[in-house]
């Protein structure tokens, strides 16, 4: 049973980021988007708390959400895949179920 | 609230003021214009169009001073100043020009 | 307001703090209004980014794709308004892996202890 969790919480202002690390187990995938996807910003305090959860886990980050907030596709941390809405349906539908870190 | 051009309806709110900046076409600020009994000149139409052009550079309907201000730096003090916007858009330059602009209500009009 | 007016008014030192990433939530915006507003009463204002507030300058902001309006062009409007002072915290730039280079409109940047000291300095303090 695989599970896909959402985090739309900006790392610096809630703790859902943590919270969802927590609960994350091997295998499943983290999906950033709105104020969420400030978690995949390089060069940034969060970056070595969300390259060690890549070792475990699927990252992704929604692109529209990036663009709106000015963040360049070639900022976001290696091993962070870059979707799309359609994307994030389709990870919706691939794994068992959403568990939404709001 | 709509407006009606060549047998196209527009929807405007409460004030008058185009809901879609989108929709705008020249058409729109005539027959606004016309409803305020106002003919609109190459003057007129200098103030508006330095309105689209400011708006889509700042994403914001300047306030009045602020309109006069811009005016005069990009057109001249012969321009940039209330008796001559005042003269072109009797209604306030702010308000009603932007109307016909297809802006919204300037902030910090109220 | 007319001048006749102002001269009898007292003006008064005002900081608005911005600590909000702009879209996940109002708060951005609805600042930027409150001083775009305010910015009629002839006051002395400065604007503070410390936080994710800092995201609110961040440059190349394209929303449609959120469907939502872009309003990051307007903080280089502010000039016009007579809104010249802002200020943005170095420690939540560092933070954030962000450079004076990522922001839309020339600010001053300040460490968060020169910031404090800014505030002591004010009148009113508002906070979004």
């Amino acid at each position: 049973m695989s599970i896909l969790h959402t985090v739309n919480k900006s790392p610096y202002e809630k703790s859902s980021l943590d919270s969802c690390l927590r609960y994350a187990k091997g295998g499943s995938a983290i999906l950033f988007y709105e104020d969420g996807i400030y978690a995949a910003l390089q060069g940034a305090s969060m970056e070595e708390k969300v390259k060690g959860a890549a070792q475990n886990v699927k990252l992704y980050v929604l692109g529209p959400d990036l663009k709106a907030r000015g963040i360049a596709e070639d900022r976001v941390i290696d091993g962070i895949a870059v979707v799309d809405y359609a994307g994030f349906v389709d990870l919706s539908v691939e794994h068992d179920k959403v568990s939404a870190w709001v | 609230m709509a407006i009606e051009v060549n047998g196209k309806s527009f929807e405007t709110d409460e004030e008058g003021y185009l809901v879609n900046l989108a929709d705008w076409e020249a058409g729109i600020a005539e027959a606004m214009a016309k409803e305020d009994d106002l003919e609109l000149t190459d003057e007129h139409w200098e103030i508006i169009n330095f309105l689209r052009e400011y708006y889509e550079e700042y994403q914001i309907a300047p306030a009045v001073r602020v309109l006069t201000k811009a005016v005069g730096k990009k057109l001249g003090a012969e321009k940039g100043n209330s008796k001559y916007l005042y003269a072109l858009f009797p209604y306030g330059p702010g308000k009603q020009a932007c109307r016909f602009a297809g802006l919204p209500k300037p902030t910090g009009c109220i | 307001m007319s001048e006749e007016m102002m001269d009898d008014e007292v003006v008064k030192k005002m900081a608005y703090i911005n600590r909000r990433a702009p879209y996940g939530s109002i708060y951005a915006l609805e600042s930027l209004e409150v001083v775009l507003i305010g910015a009629a009463f002839d006051q002395d204002v400065s604007l503070i980014f410390a936080d994710d507030g800092v995201f609110q300058l961040k440059k190349d902001q394209e929303t449609a794709g959120i469907d939502m309006k872009n309003f990051s062009p307007t903080y280089r409007a502010l000039e016009m308004y007579d809104v010249e002072k802002l200020y943005v915290s170095k420690e939540s730039m560092t933070e954030r892996g962000l450079s004076e280079d990522d922001l839309v409109v020339d600010v001053e940047i300040k460490t968060d202890a020169e910031l404090a000291d800014l505030l002591d300095d004010q009148d009113v303090i508002f906070s979004f």
